[in-house]
């Protein structure tokens, strides 16, 4: 798990040395595509292959939505909050 | 949105290709995936590294910038936490790490499929799809109901880029640059949050 943190703050200080370097960046986001493209691939190819994952799939689907609308639900009332005490003052001390 | 249709297909395809079971069970390799995702992650570290544009939004306007990701963070694991005990056979931990996807639902799906399991990845994948759809959907509707900040907390990391064009449209384009340093700054913790809560469970 370590490693994973370990690479990104390693790309992040190469990146550092990279910028303004356009056609550099333009292949590492190619070669990013592409393994997100043969990741998901592989992630498909293990569930497919899994008839037990396949057949609970509805559940799964389920479970997700739930996440999903307690997620985005919570993060809009935050984002109000912070919109409404924090960002608006100014309009609101003018109206 | 092109591009996440694509990669959606890529999956779709694997799927496929899985249940038909016409591909060799030595392309099955969890090795090579490993290998890739820490190619990936090292990469996206680049990205991020070379991507200069969230320091340029910080300089101009200041750190209360921070205040809109940190209200995107608490808002989404409360609703996570508060609508856990609706969800069937996940621990609480699995729900968050979930969540924790903001809607960044390739990175996530990969990381939560090779670091824990892989119907929690699928989860991840449908629940992040899910979360841009929504935003993309329904970001007029936050604006008029939660205000002008609420369509880019609900696109999470996408609101630097698939959400992006939606969320100037319904809060204005002076809200670009919040917009895009609130999806860079959740793309970056996206893969540090989601190895965490995995850690933990």
């Amino acid at each position: 798990m370590l490693e994973i943190l370990f690479l990104m703050a390693f790309g992040i200080l190469i990146g550092f040395f990279l910028r303004g370097k356009k056609r550099a960046v333009f292949w590492v986001e190619k070669a990013i595509l592409w393994s997100i493209f043969l990741l998901l691939f592989f992630l498909g190819l293990s569930i497919g292959g899994d008839e037990l994952i396949m057949a609970s799939l509805p559940s799964l689907g389920l479970n997700a939505f739930l996440i999903t609308l307690g997620g985005v639900s919570g993060s809009v009332l935050a984002a109000w909050a912070t919109w409404k005490f924090l960002f608006n003052r100014k309009k609101r001390s003018t109206q | 949105m092109k591009t996440s249709l694509i990669i959606l297909l890529f999956f779709a395809a694997g799927v496929l290709a899985g249940t038909l079971d016409f591909l060799p069970a030595a392309l099955n390799g969890k090795d090579m995936s490993t290998l890739a995702l820490y190619l990936l992650m090292f990469l996206v570290g680049i990205s991020i590294g070379a991507d200069d544009r969230a320091l340029e939004a910080l300089k101009s306007h200041g750190l209360k910038l921070f205040l809109v990701p940190l209200a995107t963070i608490i808002g989404t694991f409360a609703g996570v936490a508060a609508i856990h005990l609706a969800t069937t056979n996940l621990l609480f931990g699995e729900s968050m790490a979930v969540g924790a996807g903001f809607g960044y639902y390739s990175l996530s799906s990969i990381i939560i499929g090779e670091l824990h399991s892989e119907a929690l990845g699928v989860t991840a994948l449908l629940a992040n799809v899910m979360r841009e759809i929504i935003t993309l959907l329904l970001a007029p509707f936050f604006v008029l109901w939660f205000g002008k900040l609420s369509p880019i907390s609900a696109g999470g990391a996408t609101s630097m880029d698939t959400t992006l064009p939606i969320i100037t449209r319904a809060s204005g384009n002076e809200f670009a640059i919040v917009s895009l340093f609130h999806g860079m700054v959740l793309t970056i913790l996206v893969p540090l949050l989601v190895t965490f809560i995995i850690s933990m469970i």
